[in-house]
């Protein structure tokens, strides 16, 4: 046979167990551009999930009290925790995490544009928990069904331990919607400033989404960014009227034709500028990153030369 | 895959979830020794008592079946279906069987 054929063999039986809902696990042949996809999405998943504690980190001095503070400790310990699974879920396809972390070291890999605005007040906790990662959520559960074996397990797990997440938000929100009027105004404040940004997670409308196609084919992806936004909408409207929030947009209204909420439009370019590094914070989140990173370096390294002394004073007992 | 990375060697963690049943792959994670990849595997793996049991193996201590292979590799059980207990015939009205 030759490399053609065997190509040819080799992708029909990938395409069969894509078809099938069949998983695809490490070892199994996949073609490049499916290694490639999945290298760049499940990284900037990874990385997602890791500067993301940087605009929490920045609430854990000054939480209100010592319940809310131990409970911010905690998410922020789960998001680098789903860092984690899915750093070594993106591993098996045969990247090392130091090569992923060199990549965002470099501005070669990207992470969730939403990690790039301030978190300027302790109701912002409360927004990110619940649009942010109700966002996420609406995401994530989706890609539990995702064709790559491992990514689908990391999803199975991080959707598990989401939901309390978006409670903690909404929770912090109803409380200030409860409090006095100074505190209903920085709710509303933090909706006002954290809705847009929520909704461009999801990423650009399916027409100038040059990559989903691809994905959707080969279930990477298994619904469209334009179908998930509106699920978000659907479903934290109600949410938001039942504390009294206003939605920051004028055109948001039910259709009783499409069963759903239409809404205005959203602002592209913004989205652009802060993917393409202008956006509020993107300097600061990346410097945060790389300082810790070379600050933990003395860590490691006497991890590693504990360990091989170790090693060496066993071989001198033996 | 390269075994020796920064932040140490690569483990695969399995987790018995409640004793008595069996332990099941979890993932994986990285550890400069075995002492500090268990730690790890605790931190990461079993933040809400997801487990009674953790076991670490090297990553390149295990031994696969070749997934090109798994057809002959496994197909020594296609024609014994004799092994299965629908193969047999049991008189209407036999119970419990």
């Amino acid at each position: 046979m030759d490399n053609n054929e065997e190509y040819q063999k080799n992708l029909l039986e990938f395409e069969r167990k894509i078809e099938a809902e069949e998983k695809i696990e490490p070892r199994d042949w996949m073609p490049d551009a499916y290694r490639h996809h999945l290298i760049r999405q499940m990284s900037q998943h990874a990385h997602s999930e890791v500067i993301g504690m940087q605009p929490e980190g920045n609430w854990v001095n000054r939480a209100p009290s010592l319940r809310s503070k131990k409970i911010l400790i905690a998410k922020i310990q789960d998001e680098g925790g789903h860092g984690l699974y899915l750093y070594y879920a993106a591993e098996t396809l045969g990247v090392s995490r130091d090569q992923f972390v060199q990549w965002l070291h470099e501005g070669k890999a990207k992470y969730s544009s939403i990690f790039n605005y301030p978190s300027l007040s302790w109701a912002d906790i409360g927004a990110i928990g619940w649009l942010v990662d109700g966002a996420a959520i609406v995401n994530q559960v989706s890609l539990c069904r995702t064709s790559y074996g491992p990514y689908s397990r990391a999803m199975v797990r991080i959707c598990k331990e989401e939901s309390f997440h978006q409670r903690q938000g909404y929770e912090i929100m109803c409380d200030m919607m409860n409090g006095t009027e100074d505190q209903r105004k920085m709710a509303q404040d933090a909706m006002n400033r954290w809705w847009w940004p929520s909704l461009m997670m999801f990423g650009p409308t399916d027409n100038d989404s040059p990559n989903s196609q691809r994905a959707m084919k080969w279930k990477i992806k298994r619904e469209s960014n334009d179908k998930l936004r509106q699920k978000f909408i659907d479903k934290t409207m109600d949410q938001a009227e039942f504390i009294g929030l206003t939605v920051p947009d004028p055109d948001l209204k039910w259709n009783e034709e499409t069963q759903h909420y239409d809404f205005g439009q959203i602002d592209w370019e913004e989205f652009y500028e802060v993917i393409k590094g202008r956006g509020p914070c993107n300097r600061q989140r990346l410097e945060t990153h790389i300082q810790s990173h070379q600050e933990g370096e003395w860590v490691r390294n006497s991890a590693r030369e504990y360990s091989r002394m170790m090693k060496e004073a066993k071989k001198e007992l033996v | 895959m390269s075994n020796q990375a920064e932040t140490g060697e690569l483990w695969e963690v399995f987790l018995q979830s409640k004793s008595g049943l069996a332990f099941k792959h979890a993932g994986s994670v990285h550890g400069s020794d075995a002492e500090i990849a268990l730690q790890n595997a605790r931190d990461v793996y079993t933040r809400r008592n997801e487990a009674v049991g953790l076991w670490i193996v090297p990553s390149d201590q295990i031994i696969a079946a070749s997934p090109s292979d798994s057809e002959s590799f496994f197909d020594l059980a296609n024609d014994k279906i004799y092994r299965h207990p629908t193969f047999y015939n049991v008189p209407d009205g036999v119970k419990h069987m």
